[in-house]
C-alpha cells in the first residue's frame, strides 16, 4: 500500500474507469483533459510527425475504450494508456516503413549519434572547452522563457527517435526507469546511455542559446 | 585516475543514483577538486528540471471532437 496521497488518486481512477465502463461521457472528457497531452507528446516523440501523432492517439484512445474491461488497475492507468500509445505508434513506424525495430535504434551509438560533447576535451579527456556560465540555472524559470523553452522542444524535437522517446518519458513525464524499459522494450544499460546523450544534446543546445551564442 | 572526460559520461547515472560505490567515491573525489565537471552537472541537473517543467501540450479541438464522435459510437456498440 502506497501513502495516503496515492492511495486517493488511486480510489479516484477506479471510480473514474466504472464511469467510463458504464458509458459516462463526462468520464472520457476527463480522462482526456487528464493524460490527452501527454499521449499526444509520446505519440510525437516517437512517430515525429505531428499528423501521424495525432492519429496514432485517436487509434490508441479508441483502442483503450475497446479495452477498458480489461484493465485490472494492476498499474496505474495513466502507464497502461502510455503502453496503447508506445505500441500503436511502433506499429506506425513499422507500417510506414520508416523504422527498423526500435530495439535496433537504441544500441548505444544509436546508428547516428556519438557523446555530443566529445570535442570539448584533449585528448587526455581534460577540457580543453569546459561548459560556459549559464545566465539561469533554475529549471522553472528555464522552463518558463519563451525562447529558452522553444530551444529545449527544438534540441528534443532533433534528437535521434530513440533518444527522443527516452527523455521525453524519463524527463518531461517522469517515469521510472524501469517503466520506460518495459514501454519500449529496452534493456537498462541502453535504457541510461540514451538518457545520457539525449540530455548531454540538450544540455549542449541550452548552453549555447544562455550563453549567448558562444 | 578518471579524466573529465570519462567523468562527464558518468553524470547522468550519478544524478539517476544508479552509480556503483566505487565509481561513485571517484565521481565525489573529482567533482571536489573540478569545477568544469560541477558544472556541467549542475547544467545537466537544470536541463533535467527544466523540461519536467513543461507544459503538456493542447489537445487540438478537432481532435477532442473527433475523439468524443469515436466515443458515443463505442457507447452504442456496446
Ligand atoms: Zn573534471
Amino acid at each position: 500500500m502506497g501513502p495516503p496521497a496515492y492511495q486517493g488518486a488511486a480510489a479516484d481512477e477506479r471510480a473514474l474507469v466504472a464511469r467510463l465502463r458504464a458509458g459516462d461521457r463526462q468520464a472520457f472528457a476527463d480522462l482526456i483533459a487528464r493524460h490527452g497531452g501527454s499521449l499526444l507528446r509520446l505519440a510525437t516523440a516517437i512517430v515525429r510527425n505531428r499528423s501521424s501523432a495525432e492519429e496514432v492517439v485517436q487509434e490508441a484512445w479508441l483502442a483503450a475504450l475497446e479495452g477498458i474491461d480489461g484493465f485490472e488497475g494492476r498499474a496505474a492507468l495513466r502507464t497502461w494508456l502510455f503502453q496503447i500509445v508506445a505500441n500503436k505508434a511502433r506499429t506506425r513506424l513499422r507500417r510506414d516503413g520508416r523504422s527498423v525495430p526500435f530495439s535496433a535504434l537504441s544500441s548505444p551509438d544509436d546508428g547516428e549519434d556519438h557523446a555530443p560533447d566529445s570535442d570539448r576535451f584533449d585528448g587526455n579527456g581534460a577540457w580543453k572547452d569546459p561548459p560556459g556560465r549559464w545566465s539561469e540555472e533554475d529549471p522553472e524559470r528555464l522552463a518558463q522563457g519563451v525562447e529558452t523553452r522553444a530551444a529545449i522542444e527544438r534540441a528534443i524535437a532533433d534528437l535521434p527517435a530513440a533518444q527522443r522517446a527516452v527523455i521525453t518519458l524519463r524527463d518531461v513525464e517522469g517515469l521510472e526507469a524501469e517503466e520506460i524499459c518495459s514501454l519500449l522494450d529496452l534493456t537498462v544499460a541502453n535504457q541510461r546511455v540514451l538518457l545520457h546523450r539525449a540530455r548531454a544534446r540538450v544540455r549542449l543546445a541550452l548552453e549555447k542559446h544562455l550563453a549567448g551564442g558562444r | 585516475m578518471p579524466s573529465c572526460r570519462e567523468i562527464t559520461e558518468l553524470l547522468t547515472d550519478y544524478a539517476e543514483g544508479r552509480l556503483g560505490l566505487v565509481h561513485w567515491l571517484r565521481l565525489q573525489l573529482h567533482l571536489g577538486m573540478c569545477s568544469p565537471c560541477r558544472a556541467y552537472l549542475r547544467q545537466l541537473r537544470a536541463t533535467a528540471g527544466a523540461l519536467g517543467k513543461l507544459p503538456s501540450p493542447e489537445v487540438p479541438a478537432d481532435l477532442q471532437a473527433e475523439l468524443m464522435r469515436r466515443f458515443e459510437g463505442w457507447k452504442d456498440r456496446r
